[in-house]
């Protein structure tokens, strides 16, 4: 701080006030905070809030005709129309099957990732092994799909081709439903893996190394010391992550399965925020898809709170 | 420490473990799977499409030709997306800094009557939305439908990135720092301008490259928002028409009426499209790591 500046602005001189002064009081001390708060505020409620307004379009029937406000209410009508549909025990299905599966595979690689990581001691071998795992998570989906058509395709993919080579029949890695669940699975597990240890790393780099070094003492091997020491030692984080990552499993990637479907596979790609896009924005059936996707926010919504409370009773942090 | 670092060296050197051969086999294995698809991309790119059609090129251009990017760079559109990109990016990582700045300082400050229910306010967006179509209707009721703001304004708020800067300014400029400044006199603005900026640098950091890499990669409110105006195209939503839906043809392709493969094209464009993040990839790695590590402590 510069001396001068400070006693020019001694007579403004501002002290906190005592406790229990009224709402004038704060406004007028904090009035440059509340003001900075508009910006963001304004943002938050045009962008955030307004389009909450939309969803009673699940509870009317839209027709553009008569706007926003003239169409008709109809309570749970669209609701009943929507669970009836094939298409939505379809969405949901494949919704909870494609996030299960990646809990499954794209949870667990990276913690295997990070403990055989953490064995590493040579920095520089360290460091570029991290620099290659991680560029994946840079790409957009768009590339991930574009690279993935390169490689896996049936009649020219590299890896078809390598496989024609060796004497193989080629495989169509992309163009049929169970191959095409397999390749979604293992192209999220190559834009995940390596991003995802970074936080099992970290939590890894707060391990008291005298753990080690009693363990080393009272004769364990590597693998005693990772199942003794380190696996306890980032149990919480798993544990976190993994009860948020329940929390989400209504949630679902648009932009990865869209990059990723073609007309050939359609079983497993219906999920509900294709189905969303599918119902509103291509065929404009507004009613419907705000429906669906309110029914998708309100289960995601109960399943976070749930997963918080689980987290909080077994002692871990939470997300709230 | 360091001797301990020492002879935990020596015990190794001692004695040759299999598990660390194979612990370094594994992860060299799992580093070039992340490393060798890109690698072919870029072989296809350069390659001559004879030898591509006829499925011969691995990880090494054959017939090297530069001719599927130069094509790239005479294609109007293509550029013309990858300048809509460029300005979408910074004005939106822009943007995106000033709303959070302007959210997390007032946030982190106890004093503030009303924190509570703001904060809420602010971070119950990160769990309930309107979803896809609300939000689209509003974009649309908006008149902002094929206008550059509808890539700009709407997702310029982040609960996310307002939890990391709050939780970094709560953390790490002491509150005595910011009391003498107010008993020397400074205003808020001041204190933010002059105190709190200057030694958050590197939480600015980390969040512009958030905004800016996410802003990049991202194409759904591009796929919703931009329908008739086809000069407004993102990049990678560009790539989207040309390479995975592969509806729309090369403008020069389009001209000759000849029936090249298109692979080299895909190919070429991907990385394209690919190399901005690329050439700034190692730099940022750093601080995007260090974002993560924040975004997982909680207040």
């Amino acid at each position: 701080m510069k001396v001068e500046s400070a006693s020019k602005t001694k007579s403004k001189l501002r002290v906190d006030p005592p406790l229990g002064r009224g709402a004038t009081f704060h406004f007028r001390r904090d009035w440059e905070l509340y003001l900075l708060l508009l910006i963001p505020l304004s943002f938050v409620l045009v962008f955030k809030y307004a389009p909450m307004s939309g969803l009673v379009l699940a509870f009317k029937d839209y027709k553009i005709a008569r706007g926003f406000w003239g169409s008709e209410w109809v309570g749970f009508e669209v609701f009943a129309e929507i669970f009836a549909k094939h298409d939505f025990g379809r969405a949901v299905r494949n919704t909870l099957l494609l996030n299960s599966l990646d809990l499954v595979f794209s949870f667990t690689i990276p913690v295997l990732l990070a403990i055989l990581l953490n064995e590493i001691k040579n920095v520089k071998f360290k460091r570029v092994n991290q620099t290659l795992l991680y560029l994946p998570h840079f790409l957009s989906w768009i590339i991930i799909g574009a690279i993935a058509y390169q490689l896996l395709s049936e009649s020219n993919g590299v890896i078809n081709n390598l496989i024609a080579m060796l004497g193989g029949t080629r495989v169509p890695f992309l163009q049929e439903d169970t191959n095409w669940l397999i390749s979604y699975l293992a192209i999220g597990i190559w834009q995940s893996m390596g991003w995802g240890t970074i936080i099992y790393l970290a939590s890894m780099s707060g391990i008291n190394p005298e753990l080690y070094e009693a363990a080393t003492v009272d004769g364990a091997g590597r693998w005693r010391k990772v199942w003794n020491v380190t696996l306890p030692s980032i149990r919480p984080t798993i544990v976190t992550l993994l009860i948020m990552n329940l929390g989400r499993v209504m949630e679902g990637s648009f932009e990865r399965i869209f990059a990723l479907q073609n007309k050939a596979t359609t079983e497993f790609t219906t999920t509900i925020p294709v189905l969303v896009y599918r119902w509103g924005i291509e065929s404009g059936n507004f009613s419907r898809a705000t429906a669906l996707g309110l029914f998708q926010s309100v289960i995601g919504l109960m399943l976070v709170l749930l997963a918080d409370r689980v987290a909080k009773k077994l002692g871990e942090d939470g997300l709230l | 420490m360091k001797a301990s670092v020492n002879t935990l060296a020596l015990h190794r050197k001692r004695r040759f473990d299999v598990w660390d051969v194979l612990i370094h086999l594994t992860l060299i294995l799992a580093s070039l799977v992340c490393l060798l698809p890109f690698l072919h991309v870029v072989a296809k790119s350069l390659s001559d499409d004879a030898f591509v059609i006829a499925n011969k090129v691995f990880l090494w251009p054959e017939g090297f030709t530069l001719e599927a990017y130069s094509k790239i760079f005479a294609d109007a559109s293509i550029l013309r997306s990858l300048y809509v990109s460029v300005v979408v990016t910074v004005l939106f990582t822009v943007l995106g800094m000033i709303i959070t700045i302007c959210a997390a300082y007032p946030l982190s400050r106890k004093q503030l009557k009303g924190r509570t229910t703001l904060t809420f306010l602010f971070m119950f967006t990160l769990y309930f939305t309107g979803g896809i179509i609300p939000e689209y209707m509003l974009i649309s009721n908006l008149g902002m439908l094929d206008t550059w703001s509808a890539l700009i304004l709407p997702p310029a708020f982040s609960a996310f990135n307002l939890l990391i800067m709050k939780t970094a300014i709560s953390s790490s400029i002491p509150v005595s720092l910011e009391e003498s400044a107010r008993i020397d006199g400074a205003g808020h603005f001041r204190i933010l301008w002059s105190i709190v900026l200057p030694l958050s640098k590197p939480i600015l950091a980390t969040l512009s490259l958030f905004y800016a890499v996410g802003r990049w990669n991202a194409y759904q409110d591009a796929l919703f928002y931009i329908k008739q105006r086809v000069d407004l195209r993102p990049l990678q939503l560009k790539l989207y028409y040309l390479v995975i839906q592969a509806s729309e043809s090369f403008q020069l392709e389009a001209t000759q009426v000849s029936l090249s493969n298109p692979e080299v094209l895909k190919a070429s464009c991907v990385v394209f499209a690919t190399l901005p993040i690329l050439c700034v990839y190692p730099f940022i790695q750093k601080y995007f790591v260090q974002g993560v590590m924040l975004g997982a402590v909680k207040e």
